[in-house]
C-alpha cells in the first residue's frame, strides 16, 4: 500500500479521535467558570452541585483528550519527518509554545479543579477553574496558529542549504497572525463551545424527560442554552468570515467546497447536491449567485473555479463538497434548535416542551459531527498540499518509515481507539445515569 | 573542548533541563506504576494511584513540551529520531495512552475484574514507558546508523542492542527507586512500611545496573568520556553523582525521606549531565560514520527561531515553575482518600 495514504489515514484517524474531546474540555471550561461564578456569587448550593457534577464529566473528557493528544505531538516526527525538517523552524515554535503556555497551565490547575476542593479556598478554586479554561483556550490558539500556517503560510522565507531547503521564520508575529489564523481560531472555539453547550442541553433534557434532578436540570439547561445561542450564531458569522479568507487565499479549496468548476464565472451555493466530477457539474438545489455574493458582495462577480488549476493541484471535490455542506446544514439546524429553545424559555414553556427535549437529548451529536466535518473540509480541502502552495503532502512523509510499519501502527491505534471510545461512552453514560450527588448539595467549602 | 556559549549550546542545555525535569517528575510516577502490582490490596493500590493523582498529568507535560522544544530547536533530530525509531515510539505512545486511561478508568467501577485489568495496564505501561525511554537514550549514547541525508537506515531490532537494553533496565530501576521513595514520602501506615522494603531492594537493583552501565560505557564507548579526559575538572560530576546515589540509603536510614527523594532527583540530574557532556556537541551520533552525525549546529533551527524560543522560554519557564511549585505545595503531606479520589 501507499505509505503516503497510510500516514494520512493514521494522522486523520488519530486527530479525529482526539478531536472528540478537546472541544468538550474547551467548552465545558467555559460552562464550569459560569457555574462556579454563580455558585460563589449566589451562595446557592445548587450551583455548587452543578459545578461538581460537570467537573466529573470534564475530568473524564480531559483524561481522554490528554491520552489521545500525546500521539499528535510526536506524529509529525514519526510519520511526517520530511515535513518536520522543512517546517520545524516555523511550525515547531507554535507546538513548543503550546506546551509551555497551555499544557502546564491546564494540567497544573486541573489538579486543584479535580482534587483541591478541600485544600484551597473557594476563591482559589474558582481561580483554578478559570486557569484551566484559559489553558484549554491557549492550547486552541497555538494549535490553530500552527494549522493555519499550513493553510495560509506567512512570515517566513525558504532557505536552500547544501542538504535540503527549509522554511525559516522571518517575522514571528506574521506567523502567529497569518491570514487565516484568527478567524479560524474564532470559528473553532465557537464550535467547541457548541459541543459543550449541547452536551449540557442533552444531559439536562434527559433528566427533565425522566423527571429526575429537575432543579439541577433546569438550571444547567439555562446555562447550556445561553452558550448554545451565542456560540451557534457566532459560528455563522465566523464561518462566513472564514469563507472569505478561503476565497482569497485558497481558491481551489473554496471551489471544491461548492463544486465550482468554471475557471471564472459567477457561483451559486448549494443546499444539497452531488458532484459529477467527470462532467464537471453539480446536481442539486441551491441559490444562484450566492457564493459570488458572499465572497464579493455581488451575485454576478466571478469566482475562481477548479478548472483554473491544473488537475494535480486540485483537492478531492466530492468529499470536500459533502463534508462542507453537511457541516453547514448541521450548523443551521443547531442555530434553529438554540433559538427555539431560547424562545420557549422566554415564553416559559421550555421545560414542558417534551418533543424539543427529546431532540436536545440526541442533538449532542450535532456539534461533534459538525466539528469533525469542518476539520475534514479544511484539511482535505488543503490537499494536495501539506503547506499550501509550498510543499506537497506526498513530499512530507518519513522516508525511513515503511508502509508495513504504518499498517501495524494504524491497526494498533484503530483497535485501541475503538476500545477507548466504547469505554468512554460507557463511563459517560454511567456518570450521567448516576446523576448529581445529593452530598454535593450539602458540602460547603471549607478552608484549611 | 571549546565551549562558546552560543544559542546552540544554550538550547542543548535547555533541552537537557527539560528532559531532566521530565525524568525527576514523571520518573517517580512511572516508578509508582512499576511497583503498583507489588501490593495486592485495593486500598494500597488506590493510595498509590492517588499519591500521583493530582500531578502525573503535569509531569507528563514535561515530555510533551520536551518534544515540542526539540521540534522547534532541533527539527532534524525530532524528524530523524522519531521516524527512525518508529515502532518503538508507536509502542511508547500506546503505553502512554494506556497509562493515562488506566488511572482514570480504574476507579470508575468497583468490580474486581475491572480493576485488575486497569491495574495490569497501568503497571505494564509504566514499566514499558521506562524501558522504551531508556532504550531510546541508550541508542543516542551508543550511536545509530544514519546516512548522508541524516536519515535513520537501521532496523528496529538493531535498536535493541545489549547496551541500549542495559540503559533501558537501568532507567526502569532508577524510576523504581525514585517511585519507592515517593510512596514512602506520601503514605503512612501499612503501605508506608511495605514501601520502605521496596526502597532497599530498588536501591540495590539500581546500584548494580548503574555499575554495569558505567563499566559498559567506559569499556565500549570511549567517546563518552572524551571530554572528561581532556578536562579533568569534569570528573567532579561523576563523583557528585556517585555521592548523590550513596546519600540515598543514608538519608533513608536517618528517616529523612524527603532528602532521600531530593538525592534521587540529584542522581538523575547528574546522570543526565554526564550523558550531555558525553555526547556534546552531537545530539545523535552516527555509527559507523560519525561525520553524518546530527550535531547541535547542523540539526538546529535558524538563530532567529532559537532566539524567539529563548524569549518564549524566558517568559514561560518561570510561570511553569511557579505553578508547578504551588501545586506540589497545595498537595503536600500524606495522601488521604476522599470522595473525589480515584
Amino acid at each position: 500500500m501507499d505509505p503516503v495514504l497510510l500516514s494520512r489515514l493514521q494522522f486523520g484517524l488519530t486527530a479525529a479521535f482526539h478531536y472528540l474531546y478537546p472541544p468538550l474540555s474547551i467548552g465545558l471550561g467555559v460552562v464550569l467558570v459560569l457555574m462556579e461564578a454563580l455558585s460563589l456569587r449566589r451562595r446557592n448550593p445548587l450551583y455548587q452541585q452543578m459545578t461538581r457534577f460537570w467537573v466529573r464529566i470534564f475530568g473524564l473528557t480531559f483524561a481522554l483528550g490528554v491520552a489521545s493528544g500525546v500521539v499528535l505531538e510526536f506524529e509529525f516526527g514519526t510519520n511526517w519527518a520530511s515535513y518536520s525538517r522543512f517546517v520545524g523552524d516555523v511550525f515547531g515554535s507554535a507546538l513548543a509554545a503550546e506546551g509551555i503556555f497551555a499544557f502546564f497551565l491546564e494540567s497544573g490547575f486541573l489538579a486543584i479543579l479535580l482534587f483541591g476542593w478541600d485544600r484551597v479556598s473557594p476563591r482559589v478554586h474558582m481561580l483554578s477553574t478559570v486557569m484551566v479554561a484559559l489553558g484549554a483556550h491557549f492550547s486552541a490558539i497555538w494549535i490553530i496558529v500552527a494549522d493555519s500556517w499550513m493553510q495560509t503560510p506567512a512570515g517566513f522565507h525558504v532557505v536552500r542549504s547544501a542538504l535540503r531547503s527549509r522554511a525559516e521564520i522571518v517575522d514571528f508575529w506574521a506567523v502567529v497572525f497569518n491570514p487565516s489564523a484568527m478567524v479560524r481560531l474564532a470559528h473553532t472555539v465557537l464550535g467547541a463551545w457548541q459541543a459543550a453547550a449541547f452536551l449540557v442541553l442533552s444531559v439536562s433534557a434527559f433528566y427533565l424527560l425522566k423527571r429526575r434532578h429537575v432543579e439541577f436540570a433546569r438550571a444547567s439547561m439555562k446555562i447550556g442554552l445561553i452558550l448554545a445561542v451565542g456560540a451557534s450564531l457566532g459560528s455563522l458569522v465566523t464561518g462566513d468570515l472564514s469563507g472569505r479568507v478561503v476565497a482569497r487565499y485558497q481558491p481551489a479549496k473554496l471551489a471544491a467546497m461548492e463544486g465550482h468548476f468554471p475557471a471564472s464565472a459567477p457561483a451559486g451555493m448549494y443546499l444539497l447536491g452531488w458532484v459529477n466530477e467527470a462532467e464537471q457539474r453539480v446536481t442539486g438545489i441551491g441559490i444562484p449567485g450566492m457564493l459570488s455574493y458572499l465572497v464579493h458582495g455581488d451575485t454576478t462577480a466571478p469566482v475562481t473555479g477548479l478548472t483554473a488549476f491544473s488537475p494535480q493541484d486540485r483537492p478531492p471535490v466530492q468529499p470536500v463538497f459533502q463534508a462542507f455542506h453537511a457541516m453547514v446544514g448541521i450548523g443551521v439546524v443547531l442555530i434553529g434548535l438554540s433559538l427555539l429553545g431560547a424562545f420557549l424559555w422566554w415564553r416559559g414553556t421550555l421545560f414542558e416542551t417534551r418533543w424539543l427535549l427529546r431532540i436536545y437529548v440526541v442533538a449532542v451529536l450535532g456539534p461533534q459531527a459538525a466539528n469533525q466535518l469542518g476539520w475534514f473540509t479544511a484539511e482535505v480541502g488543503r490537499q494536495p498540499w501539506i503547506v499550501y502552495g509550498l510543499m506537497r503532502t506526498a513530499e512530507g512523509v518519513s522516508p525511513a518509515v515503511t508502509a508495513g510499519q504504518v499498517v501495524a501502527s494504524l491497526l494498533l491505534f484503530t483497535l485501541i481507539y475503538l476500545a477507548l471510545f466504547v469505554l468512554f461512552i460507557y463511563l459517560l453514560d454511567q456518570k450521567i445515569r448516576h446523576g448529581p450527588l445529593a452530598d454535593d448539595l450539602a458540602v460547603a467549602y471549607h478552608r484549611k | 573542548m571549546t565551549m562558546p556559549l552560543d544559542l546552540h549550546v544554550i538550547w542543548f542545555g535547555l533541552i537537557g533541563i527539560l528532559l531532566t525535569g521530565y525524568a525527576v517528575l514523571d520518573g517517580f510516577d512511572l516508578g509508582v506504576g512499576t511497583l503498583h502490582l507489588l501490593t495486592g490490596k485495593d486500598e494500597h493500590r488506590r493510595l498509590m494511584i492517588n499519591s500521583i493523582g493530582p500531578v502525573w498529568d503535569g509531569n507528563e507535560v514535561w515530555l510533551v513540551t520536551g518534544g515540542g522544544a526539540l521540534f522547534a530547536a532541533f527539527p532534524e533530530v525530532y524528524a530523524t529520531v522519531f521516524s527512525g525509531f518508529y515502532p518503538a515510539f508507536m509502542l511508547l505512545l500506546c503505553m502512554l495512552i494506556f497509562r493515562a486511561v488506566a488511572i482514570e478508568f480504574r476507579s470508575k467501577h468497583p468490580g474486581r475484574r475491572w480493576r485488575q485489568v486497569w491495574d495490569v495496564s497501568f503497571s505494564v505501561a509504566s514499566i514499558g514507558c521506562s524501558l522504551l525511554l531508556g532504550v531510546a537514550f541508550g541508542n543516542v549514547i551508543w550511536g545509530v546508523p544514519l546516512n548522508a541525508e541524516r536519515e535513520f537506515v537501521g532496523s528496529f531490532l538493531g535498536l535493541l542492542n545489549p547496551y541500549a537494553l542495559l540503559v533501558g533496565v537501568t532507567t526502569a530501576a532508577l524510576f523504581m527507586m525514585h517511585g519507592a521513595i515517593y510512596v514512602v514520602l506520601k503514605t503512612e501506615g501499612e503501605l508506608h512500611d511495605i514501601a520502605r522494603g521496596w526502597i532497599t531492594n530498588t536501591i540495590i537493583f539500581f546500584v548494580i545496573c548503574y555499575g554495569l552501565t558505567t563499566m559498559a560505557t567506559l569499556l565500549y564507548i570511549p567517546h563518552m568520556s572524551r571530554h572528561m579526559r581532556e578536562h579533568p575538572v569534569l570528573f567532579v560530576l561523576p563523583v557528585l553523582t556517585m555521592l548523590a546515589v550513596a546519600n540515598i540509603p543514608r538519608e533513608i536510614h536517618h528517616g529523612r525521606d524527603f532528602l532521600a527523594f531530593l538525592s534521587s532527583g540529584a542522581t538523575m540530574a547528574g546522570l543526565m549531565a554526564l550523558v550531555g557532556i558525553g555526547i556534546f556537541p552531537n545530539l545523535v551520533l552516527s555509527r559507523p560514520n560519525p561525520e553524518w552525525s546530527l550535531t547541535i549546529y547542523n540539526a538546529a533551527s535558524s538563530p532567529r527561531t532559537l532566539t524567539i524560543m529563548l524569549i518564549i522560554a524566558a517568559i514561560g519557564v518561570p510561570l511553569v515553575l511557579a505553578y508547578t511549585g504551588s501545586i506540589y505545595y497545595i498537595f503536600r503531606g500524606k495522601v488521604k482518600l476522599d470522595a473525589m479520589s480515584y
